[in-house]
């Protein structure tokens, strides 16, 4: 796992290699500077030997000015370093996220993508900064540190001995305790944002069922979760400050008592005993960080977790080799196609599906909720793969295709369409990057679009919001229209995407797409009969099977489901026209 | 400059508030405590300089020294030691509680207060703008309470006390001292305003950058069927070089400041060093071999705190920024409601007399005080009248002058094309948008007297986008009513027509869907809607577009639900399917905000106006 993170280090490579490097530099002058001190305090003073105060203090300004030196450039290739290692994760993870099908986004939900993208590696990037700044410093100090503090009284040094595994032990036993406490109080959170989250999206029910208290409730529910659980793994985190002080106290005692013993008896100066000190609170601070950074670490583990996956999730919708780059015609076919969401054969959503459709007809598709009629057109432009059977555009399977080539030549406009922030310019070049406006007004005449777009104070470029909605719902349908006519595909697909848009604005737009693009095949899925009625053919599904299959007049004899449906919509009209 | 120091001042104080409203005694404890601690931490400095001084140098060169004047000294030290650590743990944990229950409070506060905001605030702030509040904000903010406060309350009480322990010990080199203390301010303040800078670049860029990567995973899809990957790519890209460049100044510049502090410290060591050696020598001021040592130990312990304030102090302000956000919220204007007539439940006496009652009865009632004091209760019947009402959003003006009748029992329809007013309308029955001028009655009373949330709950309504929450099919049915019994819940199921498909569904009605519905269709979804609002069996139902997401054939097996649903309630129904509002009492056909017809279908079908050829329409042209 953290060798396929640090594979995206890649260009900061040497700001990564440089930055733990000038970190040593930096601790190395860090464990010297006390030892010219101890020198001033213990040759200079004692004998007041000012050339010497001066000499070791020049050398000790100098060794500061190279410690500042080495300081800064461990923060600034640090800073970029980590910087850069998270541009690169993100990078990666969002072009990887391109390059999903239909099932593999299915597989992670929006909102749990979005997180990824953000607050993971976020944590990634500050532990990576943890890790080659402090990381390297911690156990390098520590050494450091230690082989000084040795080499000044190697039998003071002792007390170590005894002291660090105490507090090596406490701050384990602090560490393994808090960890399971925090994941529970990261649990909670996310319920509290979930909570949050629906509630926004729900302002509308909750006002109108006037459940603001009971909203308020489920809120103090899980505000009361968080605080218990966050307080909880707190107060195993509030005896680390005070371990921390307990040792250092203890050492600067114990070495008072047996260093004030020695200076007594004159093993060791009083320099070295102000040295010691020194040594003994860069030993226990060492270890004091690289406990927290072990803490922060085993929480962006995690999220490491969860990038990776995102990264190691393969598309299974590969181009083959040789792929073919020109549709034929937008003639399309089934042979005997079954899919199943999961490739499982025994939960197949479509079953034994077979039909054709020459170049330029309109077909309209239409069949209760569920029964997959979504689902079989996604299979034309190969959102998803067949499970079994064959697809064919152009009388070439769809698996034979560039995908691109494949998607550009079959348009379609999903059930559930989304609208991007930008101008309805922006948004329409979707569809061709290159359009012209001429091209743009003709795309959204079509779609009985034109006339409301200009009504705007700033027409095309009328800026949308996030998801479009600052226009209505059927005005949203028509642009989404536009944009997918703007390809001027051979295939053009219409999900359920007039079901907003008033019937005399819908029966224009087929009108429009008979007389203006006749050779484009056109599928239509709708809930109104009359979107679909002359139709060149009606395919009637029912529970992932054709039920039947013909024109508007042949099912009105023969299918018992279109009768059904036509006789509750149509009927009524026709009775009034009497 | 100054402006900002005031707001922040303000914020500061306000927050202070928190803490000092329940936690006083706490807070008192944990002040103290600090003190405490920090004090001792510089005892154990000043101490070096008396043990050398008084208990090691008089036993230097004596034949058989007596240890137990220094071990005493030492036992002494222990036990300011030990009060020390204590008084360490005891504002550690105390500071747990003060700080996680004033986050849980403002939490609650704003969450409270969120639900009381008009319509209008949800409209006009991204989701993702206010759930940071409840995310990053109160995020910084712990931090803040939790750490900042009380390191920088320990960093100010250790440079003080180390401070006086210098004058104390020579005045001379604090001389020096203050030089240094300048320079260092100089320094933080410059890199710190660096650094402060590009935080903010920083969360700019991430801010547009996440907003960017979470349009694009909701649209994931579409970018899949236009093959817009590489733009995406690219536009990604841009933005994400753009975040880097500013993480990485800003990080540049935390990065540094403590390995600048750190090493002015060491200089200010080297000069004290040299400056204390040519006084000690020479004499001056009085100082002595522990003196200088101890100044020495002074120096550290004053480079220390100081270079932890100085970051301290840069976590407070992006904390209180965060806080800033936060009050802003609390502090918007709730929905205003001077309503005073409320809903009650009432049965008839024997007088024939309506009186409240606190059993539960099938009859509601208008409790209407009035200004001498007597109180008239009026059976609420669904009768809802619009007087020369006009109404717009800002400054655009969506409706005009529209007058409807809708009498009990009726159902009234909508007709109109997108964006006519028919979805408006609606919202002002209920109060979601406060009419400009006209008058909407309800039952004879002005809406406005009305409290809204007694009128809120005397309407039903169903929407085109259905809204569920996470939890379990019956408690997304329940939140029409919440008392609802399970058989109750049921039959409001099978009124919608819900229950067949959930009881296919694998949990039955326990299944438990997620908030944004995945796993059901969009139809079932609104099955669930409907059955939701049945339950709450109001006396005036508002549907908008409440079937258009399902089939056909399902909608009539729902409209006879709905149907039986509408029976005595009076209905507002807004449909693009012509077919479902045929048969309604009175049809208003809308444009541009104003009622062009209005009468029922065979009338309006004879005038063969708008009403008409919207009707025909696809008819004709076919």
């Amino acid at each position: 796992m953290v060798k396929r993170l640090f594979k995206c280090v890649k260009e900061y490579k040497t700001d990564s290699i440089l930055a733990p490097l000038f970190v040593v530099l930096e601790v190395i002058m860090e464990v010297l500077i006390p030892l010219l001190m101890a020198n001033i305090v213990d040759i200079g003073i004692k004998n007041g030997d000012i050339s010497y105060i001066l000499k070791i203090g020049i050398i000790l300004v100098i060794s500061a000015m190279m410690s500042l030196l080495f300081g800064v450039l461990a923060g600034r290739y640090a800073a970029s370093a980590s910087a850069g290692f998270a541009k690169n994760i993100r990078k990666e993870m969002f072009h990887k996220i391109q390059s999903y099908s239909f099932s593999n986004i299915d597989k992670f939900s929006t909102s749990s993508l979005v997180t990824r993208l953000t607050t993971d590696i976020t944590n990634v990037q500050n532990a990576y900064q943890m890790i080659i700044r402090i990381m390297v410093r911690a156990p390098i100090m520590f050494i450091f540190a230690l082989i000084m503090a040795i080499r000044i009284n190697s039998k003071l040094s002792l007390i170590f001995i005894v002291v660090i595994p105490f507090l090596g032990i406490g701050l384990y036993l602090i560490m393994t305790n808090a960890h399971p406490n925090f994941k529970k109080v990261f649990q909670s959170y996310d319920k509290l944002n979930r909570i949050v989250q629906e509630n926004l999206t729900a302002i509308r029910v909750v006002k109108a069922y006037v459940r603001e208290e009971h909203e308020t409730d489920k809120f103090h529910d899980i505000s009361s979760e968080v605080y218990s659980y966050f307080k909880k793994a707190e107060k195993i985190l509030a005896f680390n400050r005070p371990i921390m002080q307990f040792t250092m106290y203890a050492c600067i005692l114990l070495i008072s008592w047996f260093g004030g013993k020695m200076i007594v008896y004159g093993a060791m100066s009083t320099g070295q005993l102000m040295s010691l000190i020194v040594y003994a609170s860069q030993i226990l601070s060492s270890l004091m960080i690289f406990s927290m950074v072990f803490v922060m670490i085993a929480i962006s583990r995690t999220s490491a977790e969860r990038i990776v996956q995102v990264l190691d999730e393969e598309s299974n919708l590969i181009n083959k080799e040789n792929p073919v780059y020109t549709v034929q015609d937008g003639s399309i076919s089934f042979e005997n196609v079954d899919f199943s969401y999961v490739g499982d054969p025994n939960k197949r959503c479509l079953k034994n599906i077979t039909f054709s459709i020459k170049a330029g007809e309109t077909v309209g598709i239409i069949g209760g909720t569920g029964s997959a009629k979504t689902t079989l057109v996604q299979l034309i432009p190969r959102l998803y793969d067949v499970t079994a059977g064959k697809i064919k555009v152009g009388n070439i399977d769809v698996r034979d295709y560039d995908m691109e080539t494949l998607r550009n030549e079959v348009a379609m406009v999903l059930q559930k369409n989304v609208l991007f922030s930008g101008t309805i310019k922006e948004n329409l070049r979707w569809g061709n990057k290159y359009a012209t406006d001429q091209e743009m007004i003709h795309a959204c005449k079509l779609a009985q679009a034109d006339d409301f777009i200009q009504s705007f104070p700033d027409q095309y470029d009328t800026v949308l919001d996030q998801g479009g909605t600052n226009v209505s719902g059927g005005q949203k349908q028509r642009l989404c229209i536009a944009r997918a006519l703007l390809k001027k595909p051979k295939i053009l697909i219409l999900d359920d995407s007039t079901s907003a848009v008033d019937t005399k604005t819908d029966a224009l737009i087929r009108k429009a797409f008979r007389e203006e693009i006749p050779n484009t095949t056109k599928i239509i899925i709708a809930q109104r009969i009359s979107s679909i009625e002359d139709a060149d053919k009606i395919i009637v599904l029912d529970n992932g099977e054709i039920n039947g299959m013909g024109t508007s007049e042949e099912l009105l004899k023969s299918n018992k489901i279109y009768q059904e449906v036509y006789h509750s919509q149509v009927k009524g009209a026709e009775d009034n026209e009497k | 400059m100054k402006n900002n120091y005031d707001h922040a001042l303000k914020v500061f104080k306000r927050l202070f508030r928190y803490i000092t409203h329940s936690y006083k005694v706490q807070f008192g404890i944990v002040f103290i405590s600090i003190i405490i601690s920090a004090l001792s931490n510089v005892a154990g400095s000043l101490f070096l300089k008396y043990l050398i001084d008084d208990f090691i140098t008089p036993l230097f060169g004596q034949v058989n020294p007596d240890f137990s004047a220094l071990f005493r000294a030492i036992l002494f030290m222990g036990g300011i030691y030990g009060i020390g650590v204590f008084s360490t743990y005891l504002y550690n944990r105390l500071m747990i509680n003060i700080s996680q229950g004033v986050l849980k409070k403002i939490r609650d506060e704003m969450f409270e207060h969120m639900q009381t905001l008009p319509i209008k605030y949800f409209d006009s702030h991204s989701h993702g703008e206010i759930m940071s509040r409840y995310t990053n904000d109160t995020d910084t903010l712990r931090q803040m309470i939790s750490q900042s406060i009380p390191q920088a309350l320990n960093s100010l009480v250790m440079i003080i006390s180390v401070f006086g322990a210098m004058i104390a010990t020579s005045v001379h080199l604090t001389i020096l001292v203050i030089v240094i203390l300048i320079i260092m301010i100089q320094v933080s303040k410059k890199i710190g305003g660096q650094s402060a800078k590009y935080f903010v670049d920083q969360q700019n860029n991430l801010g547009r950058l996440n907003g960017y990567i979470e349009e694009m995973m909701d649209g994931q899809k579409v970018v899949k069927v236009f093959c817009y990957e590489e733009e995406a790519k690219k536009k990604f890209d841009q933005l994400n070089d753009e975040l880097c460049e500013s993480a990485t100044n800003a990080n540049k510049f935390a990065n540094i400041l403590m390995p600048i502090m750190g090493n002015i410290g060491n200089l200010h060591y080297a000069l004290t060093a040299i400056l204390g050696g040519i006084l000690a020598i020479n004499g001056i001021g009085g100082l002595t071999l522990g003196g200088i040592a101890s100044f020495l130990q002074f120096t550290r312990s004053f480079t220390m705190p100081f270079s932890q304030l100085s970051q301290q102090l840069n976590a407070i302000v992006m904390a209180l920024a965060g806080a800033g956000r936060i009050f802003d919220l609390m502090d918007q204007e709730s929905e205003n409601d001077e309503g005073y007539v409320t809903l009650v439940n009432v049965k008839y006496n024997e007088q024939g007399e309506l009186v409240e009652t606190k059993e539960k009865t099938e009859i509601c009632a208008w409790k209407h005080p009035h200004h001498d004091g007597s109180i008239t209760y009026t059976q609420v019947r669904g009768d809802i009248r619009f007087y020369d009402m006009d109404f717009g959003y800002d400054e655009k003006r969506v409706l005009h002058n529209i007058n409807l009748y809708a009498k009990p029992g009726q159902k009234i329809a909508f007709v109109g094309s997108t964006g006519a007013g028919k979805t408006t309308i609606t919202n002002l029955i209920n109060r979601f948008y406060d009419i400009e001028d006209g008058k909407i009655r309800f039952d004879g009373i002005n809406i406005n007297k009305i409290r809204k949330n007694d009128l809120r709950r005397s309407l039903g309504i169903v929407l085109q986008d259905t809204h569920l929450f996470t939890g379990t099919i019956m408690e997304n049915i329940r939140y029409g009513k919440l008392d609802a019994t399970d058989e109750e819940v049921y039959a409001a199921a099978k009124l919608a027509n819900a229950d067949q498909f959930i009881q296919h569904l694998p949990d039955g009605y326990n299944t438990i869907i997620s908030g944004d519905g995945e796993g059901l269709s969009q139809g079932q979804q609104q099955l669930l809607a409907i059955a939701r609002a049945a339950i709450a069996n109001p006396p005036v139902l508002i549907l908008d577009e409440a079937t258009s997401s399902i089939d056909t054939r399902t909608e009539r097996i729902v409209q006879e639900g709905m149907d039986r649903l509408m029976k005595g309630r009076t209905v507002f129904v807004i449909a693009h399917r012509l077919s479902t509002v045929k048969n309604s009492d009175v049809i208003l056909v809308l444009e541009h905000g104003r009622i062009i017809e209005r009468g029922e279908h065979d009338a309006l079908m004879d005038q063969k106006g708008k009403y008409y050829q919207l009707y025909t329409g696809a008819l004709e042209l076919s």
